[in-house]
């Protein structure tokens, strides 16, 4: 009834049309600020460190934050129908450990461990989609519960050891497989320059954003965030949409895996863990790129190259490695005072 | 001679004014350049009950909240008792003596508290007296509060969580609080529209007390049956002008003519089906709306209006969500055009012709933040794509037809929701299921928060709806509105039918006569 009433809606015209030349300033800091910085810091880094420039630097930034990036995609998908997957860093742990076992321990090509590793993924998704929409527990804590048994699970497949060409196995015997050429192009191959893990990138940016904002079902999982009820009673099936943001999130997880896999060269335990906050923070910053206030594929995308382009134009500036939890950390409170603090006064 | 003060200026006005409760001189305000309040000049005498009518957007819910101390940048000046008041803030205005009491009752509770809990809330809220709640104390002072409105609730009440109450009591509850403040002015928001007849009137009563109190009532509604009753005064506002001032006797024709100067003309005259005609379109059996109550069979016709009249808790909801598939009967079964029909769920009835106008348009209709177009398109997405891919051109075409055929006042298809007056808003909710002509419209409460200029829009849409052989259901408490709109009207009481008529077996008095024996 009127006390489940989430959103404010206010009963006469809430946005005036930016008359001001204040208003106007503001809009434009709201909407255009967080690219301005971005492009504003790439300058700076670009004129006081010549290393900066190298297109070499410039890939190799773009390749750090692929992971993050994809891992981030998929965060975007969930937070599109008002949830949050919190597993997206173990997803793509599991998924170095299953490519480390396809490939080390089974002895199989690449492509067997690809097709296990998205198998792994969507696996993952469908247990957060059970949890969430059969089970009804909130998103949030559905997925930190699946975080912690997909990091368990993992632990419990490799014995709680990194899986390396050439250990020995439990009965004595040395792996006989290793991790193949091809899938270790992954992420050190390159088509015409660009590393393959950037191409993965930028595909699945694109693919995820004609999705979210030019299909109907992407405008379908917008709505479900929006007003699940009122989705519902406008003939949505509503779980099943949930369930979709929950797989794909879990395959694209499971995509970051693989490109982490092919970097790390072997089945690292701790692999992922890392990834999962900057994923959320990329997410985040990118709902307020743009001013929209919502998560979207292009937001989330330019999150993560301002979050690479900080980072690695710190690392060339000498900054020691350990302070980088601090910066991203600020970068993303800020864009949350964009997203949340300036875009509420506009609305006041 | 005139009083004047030292600057010789006349001050004999002034001096009439200061016995005003609250008076208000030259209020106005904008948003973003537009003016929505022009020189307001408004005096509300202690023991009078002045009624404010208005169109939506006219800008009455603005003036309410200049008075209530939400919006504090507005012009001119308000007087309390005769002195220049400060309104900076909600808190400033009920320190002052103004209590206001809003059309969403959910807003004026805290659920997870008790009721008691929630009736000494507000001095709870405060900073001053003894921080460590003492549940004896608590509970001493929650009695003080009800009883002070009449109200007998034990003490087994006052312990249960508040979301257990009614939505009635919960009105109750907020008034009774209110006045536990003995404010000067207390402002009622469309205090009736959640209320069925027989606790409207429980809450006229209590209006009447208080202005017998000295206590000012501003009292803010669509229903002029009620102002009829209560109101000493009538004030309207039109384009954030005060256009009619009158005292009882009211002279309906002119207040209504000042309130919608170009929507007027003569009520829609009534339809004239003095029986069934026409093919069943939809027909239940045995549907059971209440364990333990009869069941009922119902038939609903193509090319009529069928009016369902019932007070809060008649089934009316269950009935429309029962026909939509949102919460599916329990027992007996349907047919559609002769054909089984048992939707598990909302799809299924879309799929089959059956669409829905929900009680509730906020939390069961509109997506916050989209443009009309988008809200208007949500049912229809799969006829306005290929291959997944949305035609938005289609869409946004779609949603000027829509703003076109229902006169849907809003600057395009791309202004949000939030943009627009509820009436406009519930014109769009309507609107969304005209892009496929309907087999059956449900329409639950569709006039609720509506001014008259958009009810009789949405009711000529619906009667034309019918022409072209839907068949529609409306499920109202207003029984005027139904009146208004159906050729056939029903009776709901609990569950059973107690009146199902035509014409002019289904006169006013009579449908009446048969909700107050049902009761």
């Amino acid at each position: 009834m009127t006390t489940t009433q989430s959103t404010e809606v206010p009963t006469k015209a809430a946005i005036p049309p930016a008359t001001s030349t204040a208003a106007r300033v503001q809009n434009a800091v709201i909407k255009y600020g967080f690219i301005f910085v971005t492009v504003a810091l790439f300058l700076y880094f670009a004129l006081s460190e010549g290393s900066f420039r190298e297109s070499a630097t410039l890939l190799d930034t773009l390749r750090y934050v692929s992971v993050a990036a994809i891992l981030g995609l998929g965060v975007t998908l969930t937070m599109a129908v008002g949830g949050m997957d919190m597993s997206v860093g173990a997803v793509a742990g599991l998924g170095v450990s299953v490519a480390a076992h396809t490939m080390v321990v089974l002895n199989q090509v690449g492509t067997v461990a690809i097709l296990a590793v998205l198998a792994a993924g969507a696996l993952a998704g469908l247990l957060n989609a059970l949890l969430i929409v059969v089970l009804k527990i909130p998103d949030m804590l559905a997925t930190l519960g699946t975080m912690f048994v997909i990091q368990g699970t993992k632990l419990i497949l490799v014995d709680g050891q990194s899986i390396t060409p050439g250990m020995t196995l439990d009965d004595g015997t040395t792996a006989p497989g290793r991790f193949t050429d091809g899938f270790l192009r992954i992420d050190r191959g390159t088509v015409l320059g660009i590393p393959v893990s950037v191409l993965v990138f930028g595909g699945l940016t694109i693919a995820a954003w004609v999705f979210l904002a030019r299909t109907r079902w992407g405008r379908v999982l917008y709505a479900i965030g929006a007003n699940p009820e009122a989705s519902r009673l406008a003939g949505i099936r509503v779980g099943a949409y949930r369930a979709l943001a929950y797989v794909l999130s879990g395959v694209l997880a499971s995509i970051g895996g693989l490109i982490l896999a092919s970097r790390i060269g072997q089945g690292d335990v701790s692999a992922g863990t890392s990834q999962l906050l900057e994923a959320v923070a990329v997410a985040l910053v990118g709902t307020s790129v743009l001013g929209r206030g919502r998560p979207n594929v292009w937001g989330t995308a330019l999150g993560a190259v301002l979050i690479g382009i900080i980072t690695t134009g710190l690392t060339i500036k000498g900054l020691p490695y350990y302070t980088q939890d601090v910066v991203e950390g600020a970068v993303l409170i800020l864009a949350l005072v964009f997203s949340f603090t300036l875009s509420k006064r506009r609305t006041a | 001679m005139s009083p004047t003060d030292r600057g010789g200026r006349d001050i004999s006005h002034d001096i009439g004014r200061a016995k005003a409760a609250v008076s208000l001189t030259d209020v106005s305000m904008a948003f973003g350049g537009k003016t929505v309040l022009a020189s307001v000049t408004l005096d509300i005498a202690p023991g009078s009950v002045v009624a404010l009518l208005g169109a939506n957007g006219a800008g009455k819910s603005t003036l309410i909240k200049i008075l209530s101390g939400v919006h504090t940048d507005h012009g001119g000046e308000v007087r309390v008792a005769g002195e220049p008041a400060a309104l900076h803030s909600p808190l400033a205005a009920r320190q002052l003596g103004i209590q206001t009491v809003h059309q969403r009752i959910g807003e004026g509770i805290v659920p997870g508290l008790s009721v008691a809990e929630n009736l000494v809330f507000e001095e709870l809220a405060q900073a001053r007296g003894n921080p460590f709640l003492n549940g004896g104390r608590l509970l001493a002072r929650a009695r003080e509060i009800q009883a002070g409105l009449g109200l007998d609730w034990s003490d087994s009440v006052l312990r249960k969580d508040v979301t257990e109450l009614g939505l009635s009591d919960r009105q109750l509850l907020i008034l009774a609080r209110a006045l536990a403040t003995r404010p000067r002015l207390l402002i009622l928001d469309e205090p009736t529209s959640a209320l069925s007849a027989a606790e409207a009137e429980r809450l006229f009563a209590l209006v009447e007390r208080m202005r017998d109190d000295g206590i000012a009532v501003l009292y803010v509604s669509h229903r002029l049956g009620e102002i009829d009753a209560l109101a000493d005064r009538l004030v309207v506002l039109r384009d954030g002008r005060l256009t009619e001032d009158q005292s009882k006797p009211f002279d309906w024709d002119s207040a209504l003519r000042a309130m919608l100067a170009q929507a007027q003309e003569a009520t829609t005259a009534r339809p004239v089906r003095e029986g069934a005609e026409g093919d069943v379109a939809l027909s239940l059996r045995g549907v059971r709306l209440f364990d333990g109550r009869a069941p009922l069979d119902l038939d609903l016709r193509t090319g009529e209006v069928t009016g369902v009249v019932g007070l809060l808790g008649a089934g009316k909801t269950e009935l429309a969500r029962g026909l939509f598939g949102a919460e599916p009967f329990a027992t007996g079964s349907a047919e559609l055009d002769g054909r089984p029909y048992e939707p598990k769920r909302p799809s299924d009835a879309i799929r089959a012709g059956v669409h829905l106008v929900p009680e509730d348009r906020h939390a069961d209709a509109l997506v916050p933040g989209w443009s009309l177009a988008r809200n208007i398109s949500l049912p229809f997405l799969k006829s306005l794509s290929r291959m997944g891919l949305m035609n938005t051109a289609k869409e946004d075409a779609l949603g000027r037809d829509t703003i076109a055929a229902l006169g849907v006042v809003a600057r395009d298809e791309h202004s949000t929701v939030e943009e627009l007056s509820g009436g406009n808003q519930q014109k769009v909710v309507v609107g969304r299921w005209l892009a496929e002509t309907p087999r059956v419209l449900i329409l639950d409460e569709p006039f609720r928060g509506v001014d008259i200029g958009a009810r009789r829009d949405i009711g000529r849409r619906a009667r034309s709806l019918a022409a072209e052989g839907a068949a529609v259901l409306v499920l109202s408490a207003d029984v005027d509105e139904v009146l208004e709109i159906a050729d056939r009207v029903v009776v709901l009481a609990a569950g059973e039918i107690h009146l199902d008529a035509y014409g002019e077996d289904a006169e006013r008095d009579r449908v009446i006569q048969t909700i107050s024996a049902s009761v």
